[in-house]
């Protein structure tokens, strides 16, 4: 099974591969979550929700749940 | 020809948009509503090269022209709006140099409508220090615009970017993208049904919801019609533009634009390792609040005192300069002190706005958006209501507009429904007087204890809300999808002029909305006190000058000529140092004919008030509010507060002036007479600890705000939750105040 954006860890990068297109808002994909950017997850809230990440040089933070339709391919920290 | 021309500013969120807009228009700009709907406006007049002035309108930030909110429509409803008197001559796009590639896309949709666009390229004074640069001729050519490289921190390039809006005929207004490639068969059938219409215009029309003038109206509604696929063909056909025009920007920023990534550990991640931390992230937040809270209460007191007795004094002025008249009467009694009640409260509203202003600006409120979004869920808010509940704090009606940005309806709506709990500032002026008057002053450790109840009422409010989400949570059955997005901006000082723009605005706006209510409403209360309803009114003077000739002053009114001695005394004794008892008592036996006449002057007054109409609405509600510990003048108080909280003080402070023509020989602020006022049958004070903290739980539940519930009526568009928010918050501060004071007294 592939990753998704929400099993990345704190400082781990990845490159988008695919995203569920039903379960993400248009403006995420606006923001710059297409398939074959990068992505690092920079930071965890408090309780691990919701991810603060770096997608594309982009600062954004969505919820664990919006994340988990975000398929990814991880490549290290 | 026209020498004004019309200038679109547009752009994303924390571009620093509204910096350039600052920088154009300095003060030459006015904030209002666009019509019908609760967007704020923001338009200003620039002067450019060769006398030509430009009509500059700052547009809401969005992230493209694909809407998914009120204030993001009103960009696209201009922009494909041609007979809109605002549609632009020139479109400015304002990007921001670190998110150039993101900020490009709302760009290249934006010159696919074949506007004239001009891009800014905003934060040039970070690019040395980002190891960015660009190759502007490469840019310039491959955008096909014109760009403008600037830094409104540094005031860097201004004049050249107004040089470059003069020289808007000379721009291109080529496309970027030929967006019918993403699905060739549908544009071409699009292109045959509506030959004479830009075939991206139709395309946005397709997609978006958009409210067009009369004019357009029949034409789109075709456009709106022409559908041959379902809503989620559509939506793909949206992400597939996405991507094509990511691939087109991607290729462009290739060659124009080189960052140099050996900055290891920036400013940005050293602050959200502690902002955002999970207990520090929490620590931090609550002391700046704490902070905020403190300065309200202690800054703020020496200019508004100054103000509480300029006003008490211009009262007193007027009634001795100009003639005596129902006019002079209406100015000193009715109107100023009812103004006097509005701007004393601007030192606080001032300041609210100030911290507010600093922590958007800063983009600490993201970090505490990202900080409390899992909490708040836990109650059926989302952290963007942290928001709205924290900008309630200021005012709800800009809190509730606010709650627009949260994606999900049920989030949204419990946001709306719970925020006029929080503690706006039109509370203040009536937290501040009655703790000043009831709570004693003293310190814990630094804090004193005023603050600190104050600070309790401010958590009260915000524990309220909270537990009201959570129980709406429980019962409204609203589906909807969640989630959640939102932009981490780079921290940045706070621009003063920014700033001080945004708390002066605010301020002005919150004093002159607020101010008609209560200068209307001062008046009325003073006419009503002024219209005798039966003969008593008119005879006031022979019945209490007949009643004490006939049996001497009273058990009251001797309380209350004591009480005006004493008073006499302690100022006596405060004012000189080395008074001895003989001369106290010789002047109080002096002043004593004068003390007498003004107990005769103050029962007249009350007389007369008791028999206006005004005294009898207060006598009609006294019933049903004695149990909370008021008298019917707090009555009239509260029934008139229900049009705006603040109208509360300046209405006592009308009331008190009727009702006492001739005071002590000092002038009077509306605290001291709000101390010295007594019931009068048991010469007791009105404000004491039992009914000043009823009053301040009264005010901390009770919906009273006219403009709230219309706003609310408005942002859920039905009249069933403005109504349901009156009655439940109405009721539960009833309930609250009458336990409070029945166990207090």
């Amino acid at each position: 099974m592939q990753d998704t954006l929400a099993q990345l860890k704190r400082g781990e990068k990845g490159i988008i591969t695919d995203v569920s297109s039903i379960h993400i808002p248009l403006k995420l994909l606006e923001m710059g979550c297409l398939p074959g950017n990068s992505v690092q997850l920079v930071q965890l809230a408090p309780f691990q929700d919701p991810i603060y990440l770096n997608i594309n040089g982009t600062h954004l933070a969505i919820r664990k749940e919006t994340a988990s339709h975000v398929l990814i391919e991880k490549t290290g920290t | 020809m026209s020498k004004q021309i019309n200038v679109a500013l547009i752009g994303n969120p924390n571009t620093g948009k509204t910096s350039v807009f600052n920088a154009l228009t300095g003060l030459n700009q006015k904030v209002g509503n666009y019509p019908g709907i609760t967007v704020e406006k923001k338009e200003g007049i620039c002067k450019l090269p060769r006398g030509v002035k430009a009509h500059i309108i700052d547009l809401p930030g969005t992230y493209s022209l694909n809407a998914s909110s009120l204030d993001e429509n009103v960009v696209i409803e201009l922009l494909l709006n041609k007979n809109d008197k605002d549609f632009p001559d020139v479109a400015v796009v304002v990007s921001d140099v670190e998110n150039l590639k993101r900020n490009l896309l709302l760009f290249t949709q934006i010159k696919d409508l074949e506007i004239p666009t001009l891009l800014v390229i905003n934060m040039a004074d970070r690019m040395s220090y980002k190891g960015i640069s660009l190759d502007i001729d490469y840019l310039e050519k491959h955008l096909e615009t014109k760009i403008a490289l600037i830094s409104t921190r540094k005031n860097e390039g201004i004049d050249n970017l107004k040089n470059l809006i003069a020289n808007f005929k000379d721009l291109s207004i080529t496309p970027c993208i030929n967006a019918s490639e993403i699905d060739q068969d549908y544009f071409d059938n699009l292109r045959k049904a509506f030959p004479n219409q830009l075939l991206y215009k139709l395309w946005l029309v397709i997609t978006q919801d958009v409210n067009f003038g009369k004019t357009d109206r029949n034409k789109i509604d075709a456009v709106a019609n022409f559908k041959t696929k379902s809503k989620g063909d559509l939506k793909r056909l949206q992400q597939k533009e996405t991507i094509k025009r990511y691939q087109f920007i991607n290729n462009v920023l290739k060659k124009g634009q080189t960052i140099d990534v050996t900055q290891a550990k920036d400013l940005r991640t050293k602050l959200d390792r502690i902002l955002t931390h999970k207990v520090w992230g929490y620590v931090i937040f609550f002391v700046i609040l704490l902070l905020i809270f403190q300065a309200i209460y202690d800054w703020s007191s020496v200019p508004m005192d100054f103000i509480d007795t300029v006003f008490a004094s211009l009262s007193e002025w007027v009634k001795n300069m100009l003639p005596n008249g129902a006019f002079t009467n209406l100015l000193a009694e009715g109107i100023i002190p009812g103004l006097g009640g509005i701007v004393i409260f601007i030192p606080q509203i001032a300041f609210l706005f100030l911290f507010i202003a600093v922590l958007e600006e800063s983009g600490y409120m993201s970090r505490v958006v990202f900080l409390m979004d899992r909490v708040m869920r836990r109650f059926g808010l989302s952290g963007k209501s942290v928001v709205p509940l924290i900008s309630g704090t200021a005012c709800a009606i800009p809190a509730i507009m606010a709650t627009r940005n949260i994606e999900n309806w049920k989030e949204r709506l419990i946001t709306i429904l719970v925020t006029p709990f929080t503690t706006c500032s039109a509370r203040l002026p009536v937290y501040l007087i009655i703790i000043s008057l009831v709570i004693p002053e003293g310190h814990i450790f630094i804090l004193s204890y005023q603050a600190l109840t104050l600070m309790l009422l401010y958590l009260i409010g915000f524990i309220s809300a909270v537990s009201s989400a959570y129980i709406l949570n429980k019962i409204l059955k609203i589906k909807s999808k969640t989630f959640f997005v939102i932009e981490m901006p780079n921290y940045k000082l706070p621009m003063f002029k920014n700033v001080a723009l945004t708390v002066i605005e605010k301020t002005k706006s919150f004093v002159f909305g607020a101010g008609k209510i209560i200068l209307a409403i001062s008046i009325i209360i003073w006419v009503l006190g002024s219209i005798g309803i039966n003969s008593n009114y008119n005879n006031a003077k022979v019945i209490v000058n007949q009643k004490i000739n006939e049996n001497g002053f009273n058990k009251i009114q001797s309380l209350s000529l004591q009480n005006k001695q004493e008073r006499y005394k302690s100022s006596l004794i405060e004012d000189h140092d080395n008074i001895t008892k003989n001369q106290i008592s010789d002047s109080i036996i002096y002043k004593t004919p004068l003390f007498k006449k003004a107990v005769i002057n103050d029962e007249i007054a009350s007389l007369k008030l008791e028999n206006s109409v005004l005294g009898y609405i207060g006598k009609a509600v006294e019933p049903a509010i004695k149990p909370l510990g008021y008298d019917w003048k707090i009555g009239i108080a509260i029934v008139s507060s229900f049009a705006a909280r603040e109208v509360f003080i300046s209405t006592l402070s009308t009331i008190y002036s009727v009702g006492s023509e001739i005071e002590d020989n000092d002038n009077k602020t509306i605290r001291a007479k709000m101390e010295s006022e007594r019931h009068q049958l048991t010469n007791k004070a009105v404000f004491t600890f039992a009914s000043g903290i009823s009053l301040l739980l009264f005010y901390a539940f009770a919906m009273q705000c006219m403009s709230t519930l219309a706003i609310v009526k408005k942002e859920t568009n039905s009249w069933k939750w403005p109504v349901l928010q009156l009655v439940i918050m109405t009721t539960f501060a009833y309930i609250v105040a009458l336990i409070a004071f029945q166990f207090l007294k």
